[in-house]
């Protein structure tokens, strides 16, 4: 009788021990589970802050308030004007197409109604759609839509299957064919990857208020093209999108695009 | 005459094998000194060890989040490890980058996309 081991309990209570070990396990687990949670968005604060601090734009990150997007006026926009495709080419780096498979960020494209003659210039380039079918598609996860509504293609990760070309209705994007060299250091881009207008991105979190298509046909004296937070009732575009009638290409699709256009 | 001979390649011998150990077998990498900025964003173990983890994590970041002029950057390491002499990271065999991945026989696709050179008006390392 009085060998009886400690712990063994008499006959009337057995239960407390192993019910206390089996709380005492879940919290230990809860308690992991916890801090692994609450460590890894600290982590990333921190660099958040350091970026904030670093940087001399704003460098917080795509805002997921705002969306970008542009407003074209084809009413104003000149036919054979293509100052809007050469400064794309210059910012971008991508040099003057030569062949029909070399990149091409805006195409110029020319429209005419049959019935009545009337015609119209524009150019047409990625439209950053709200439900971009290029990113449903992509099987490895490179094309991707930014917090702030940009859609880009991060290289890292793009396999060069082209199965985004097929799936934009736009045909905004390009694959790139050849080796490349000199590109900028703001925008690297290279052979066996699928590239499209990325809004000037570096130019945007840099903090600047204009792409480099908007620029240069603001400074050609056209100003067809109007670049601006769709998200913002103050901006201009929104000003501009709530006074005249705009319309979004293939808007039949519901693929909601940032570029909306006047005058066709 | 014949200890004369003997002298001489002795001397041949030895100056041979001076060089061979000082050579090695291998050539060892050249490290240009950075030509911009007083220190480097980690010291110098840490950046030889894990540079390519920072880079990676950053890149991820900078790409999808947007955010940029954080510390690890590789335009950041371009900016300062240019050479003097081609402006480049990459575009020689004595330059920054290539010099150690030649010797370490690690082949790095960076600059099939990413300039090698610093942008014109690049201010070097940030903080």
């Amino acid at each position: 009788m009085s060998a009886r081991p400690p712990g063994g309990g008499t006959p009337g209570k057995p239960q407390p021990a192993p019910e206390s070990a089996a709380r005492r396990a879940w919290l230990g687990v809860a308690a992991a589970g916890l801090a692994g949670v609450v460590l890894a968005p600290g982590i990333r604060l921190i660099e958040v802050a350091q970026a904030q601090s670093t940087g001399g734009s704003p460098g917080g990150g795509a805002d997921p308030k705002v969306r970008w997007g542009l407003l074209i006026d084809t009413t104003r926009c000149a036919s054979g004007c293509t100052e809007c495709v050469d400064a794309c080419n210059r910012e971008n780096g991508l040099g003057t197409p030569s062949r029909s498979t070399d990149a091409r960020w805006i195409r110029k494209v020319e429209i005419k109604e049959i019935r009545t003659g009337r015609t119209a210039s524009l150019p047409v380039m990625c439209q950053h759609c709200a439900s971009p079918p290029c990113v449903d598609v992509c099987p490895t996860g490179a094309s991707f839509k930014r917090a702030d509504g940009i859609v880009l293609v991060d290289r890292h990760t793009c396999i060069g299957c082209r199965y985004c070309m097929m799936a934009c209705p736009y045909k905004a994007r390009s694959f790139v064919h050849e080796p490349l060299t000199g590109q900028l250091p703001d925008v690297p881009r290279g052979k066996g990857c699928v590239e499209s207008c990325t809004l000037c991105v570096h130019r945007i979190d840099r903090g600047e208020k204009t792409t480099a298509c908007a620029q240069a046909c603001t400074q050609a004296g056209h100003g067809a093209i109007v670049f601006g937070d769709l998200n913002d009732p103050a901006s201009e575009i929104s000003r501009r999108i709530r006074e005249i009638q705009t319309t979004q290409l293939r808007a039949d699709l519901r693929l909601d695009p940032g570029v909306r256009y006047h005058g066709i | 005459m014949r200890g004369r001979l003997v002298l001489v390649i002795a001397v041949v011998l030895g100056a041979t094998a001076a060089v061979a150990a000082t050579a090695g077998r291998t050539p060892a990498p050249v490290i240009e000194r950075a030509t911009k900025g007083e220190r480097c964003v980690e010291d110098t173990a840490t950046m030889r060890r894990n540079h390519m983890r920072m880079l990676e994590h950053q890149r991820d970041d900078t790409v999808h989040g947007g955010i940029r002029g954080a510390k690890h950057s590789l335009k950041g390491c371009i900016d300062c490890h240019a050479s003097a002499t081609t402006g480049s990271v990459a575009a020689a065999p004595g330059d920054f980058c290539v010099s150690c991945h030649a010797y370490a026989a690690v082949k790095i696709d960076c600059f099939d996309c990413h300039a090698t050179k610093p942008a014109a008006g690049a201010v070097g390392v940030r903080r």
